[in-house]
């Protein structure tokens, strides 16, 4: 049985008080590594938008019809990485074709997509929490946008540390570690305003 | 038992479906349908089905672009000259191009795919790259670790080509390697021997090619080449040259003085510093040796930078560069033009190219074939 939540509540929720990454701290290997440059972290956010909504609407529909009535719940993982991984080739292909600046614009970070986690993470709690077809996509949509913000905030912070005197031993991934953990902790300060679990 | 069967069968079935999807979705997507190559400005025109990597859709046409990865985008081999817009440089050919290239419309032909109508240049000599399918005549060891390797070519059957020039191995997956490779390898007959080719191999630890040529590859085999490729021949000049090699480098050297002792040149000084570290790993030494003597001005000097007590080496003793230093200070010309011809690691070239500049020659006429 679906939960009874307003898609509104879902869709701000999941952008901001159970963000994606700094609330579960998924797809962290792309958000630390990317993060140096701004250019790149829009890029690879409007990715991870666009390929985690596209995804996750058809998980739903690979669980619920296929894996649900043959009793195969507990192929989840391998099919939900195949759905993903097929999914992110046809749609490589597709923008190629379609519109060779947004295939510009996206670059390496589409193939990339494939093995982060927070794609797959999305797709799990999407069953975990039994959304329905639309709750599914709205929480696609909102993770994706929470993963976007959350990245451009990074490298934004990131531009203004590197400036700063840093102690030696803490330079690169450990200063932006600290730094995440700030922005977890802030991200947190939203959570009593709305809550999905 | 029947819900194992059933959990296979689904997720084969998923798998199939979507393998299908994408194989759909590329024909369907990555059809452009026939486009037109125009090369050197009109001089080919070539009518192509569109979607492939510039790379594959000239060698389809019998056009062969030097790659040493087979279009991986690893090597940067394939560049190519693009007088159409075929849109900006990729993530995966910018850091093969240099600032330079960029400028001049340089790209990775393996990385370009070909999707409208498109011109390039390329250099004229490639029209005349072919894929030859060769059978191994013979294979000798020469040192304890370079094998001569001997093709005879079966279709085409003649190959023309330039003393000094390379030719690339067609390496067949073989036992964990799961990708045909190709690998470069100068040709060390002179090109008057038209029905073969001829090639010297180190065996390199660890190496995909020269492993399978050493290990793999027996009389009789059968074997891909394409070629002929590159700009080290020798130059129509009258200076004296100062060719210089080690180990395998011996290949295009020994192309470039048989090819000129078969042309009858005897006005041009040779000299040809040989380097090796002791005697097992000196080769061809009698017959250089008969060679000097049928050809006055043709100088061969082997030199061993560590022989062994056993080795009873009477010749030049020292690093190679050494020796050439004491040879230009000595008995090299000092009025004549020169032109330096080196083959070798990157690290002999480099120091042979320093000592030969201290010596009056101009860095421009120092020609080298450099293997990584």
């Amino acid at each position: 049985m679906a939960p009874d939540i307003s898609p509104f509540v879902l869709f701000f929720a999941s952008i901001f008080t159970s963000n994606i990454l700094l609330s579960n701290f998924l797809g962290m290997c792309s958000f630390i590594s990317v993060s140096k440059d701004y250019k790149s972290s829009n890029g690879l956010g409007m990715a991870v938008t666009f390929v985690v909504t596209i995804t996750t609407a058809l998980n739903w529909i690979v669980y619920n019809y296929i894996l649900i009535p043959f009793e195969l719940e507990y192929l989840r993982y391998i099919v939900f990485i195949i759905v993903i991984a097929a999914t992110v080739q046809v749609l490589e292909m597709l923008i190629e074709r379609v519109s060779t600046n947004l295939y510009m614009a996206l670059g390496i970070f589409l193939p990339l997509i494939t093995v982060n986690c927070a794609i797959l993470g999305v797709a799990l709690f999407m069953q975990l929490r039994n959304y329905s077809f639309i709750q599914s996509v709205i929480y696609g949509l909102g993770s994706g946008l929470g993963w976007w913000l959350a990245i451009m905030a990074l490298s934004a912070i990131r531009q203004k540390v590197d400036k700063a005197p840093v102690p030696t031993g803490l330079k690169g991934p450990g200063i932006t570690l600290i730094t995440i953990g700030f922005m977890a902790m802030a991200f947190i300060g939203f959570a009593g305003m709305l809550s999905v679990q | 038992m029947i819900n194992a069967l059933y959990a296979a069968l689904i997720v084969g079935i998923l798998s199939a479906v979507l393998a299908a999807l994408i194989t759909i979705v590329d024909s369907i997507v990555n059809n452009y349908g026939e486009v037109t190559v125009d090369i050197n400005n009109g001089s080919k025109k070539l009518k192509v089905n569109g979607g492939t990597p510039l790379l594959f859709t000239l060698s389809e046409t019998g056009i062969f672009i030097p790659s040493a990865c087979g279009g991986k985008g690893s090597c940067g081999a394939c560049k190519v000259k693009i007088l159409s817009d075929v849109g900006p440089i990729l993530p995966t050919e910018a850091p093969l191009l240099s600032d330079e290239e960029m400028k001049n419309n340089i790209r990775l032909s393996c990385q370009v795919k070909v999707k409208q109508d498109i011109s390039i240049e390329i250099p004229e000599e490639l029209f005349s790259v072919k894929q030859f399918s060769t059978k191994v005549e013979s294979i000798k060891d020469v040192t304890h670790d370079i094998k001569e390797v001997k093709l005879k070519l079966l279709n085409p059957k003649e190959v023309e080509f330039k003393a000094g020039q390379y030719a690339q191995l067609v390496i067949p997956p073989y036992d964990k390697i799961k990708d045909s490779t190709q690998r470069a390898y100068s040709i060390s007959a002179q090109p008057s021997i038209k029905d073969s080719m001829e090639f010297l191999i180190r065996l390199v630890p660890g190496g995909i090619a020269t492993t399978y040529v050493h290990n793999h590859l027996k009389e009789n085999a059968n074997i891909e080449v394409v070629g002929p490729f590159g700009d080290f021949f020798v130059r129509e000049t009258n200076a004296d040259m100062v060719c210089v090699a080690g180990g395998s480098g011996m290949a295009p050297i020994k192309s470039i003085i048989y090819d000129l002792y078969e042309k009858g040149e005897k006005n041009r000084n040779i000299w040809y510093f040989f380097g090796a570290r002791s005697l097992k790993d000196l080769f061809y030494l009698d017959e250089l040796k008969d060679l000097e003597k049928k050809m006055p001005n043709f100088k061969f000097i082997p030199a061993l930078s560590e022989p062994l007590p056993e080795d009873d080496w009477k010749g030049e003793t020292g690093l190679i560069t050494d020796v050439l230093d004491k040879y230009f200070k000595e008995f090299i010309s000092k009025e004549n033009d020169k032109e330096g011809y080196l083959c070798g690691s990157p690290g002999m070239i480099n120091a042979c190219i320093n000592v030969m500049k201290s010596n009056g020659l101009k860095e421009e006429k120092v020609y080298y074939d450099k293997f990584a």
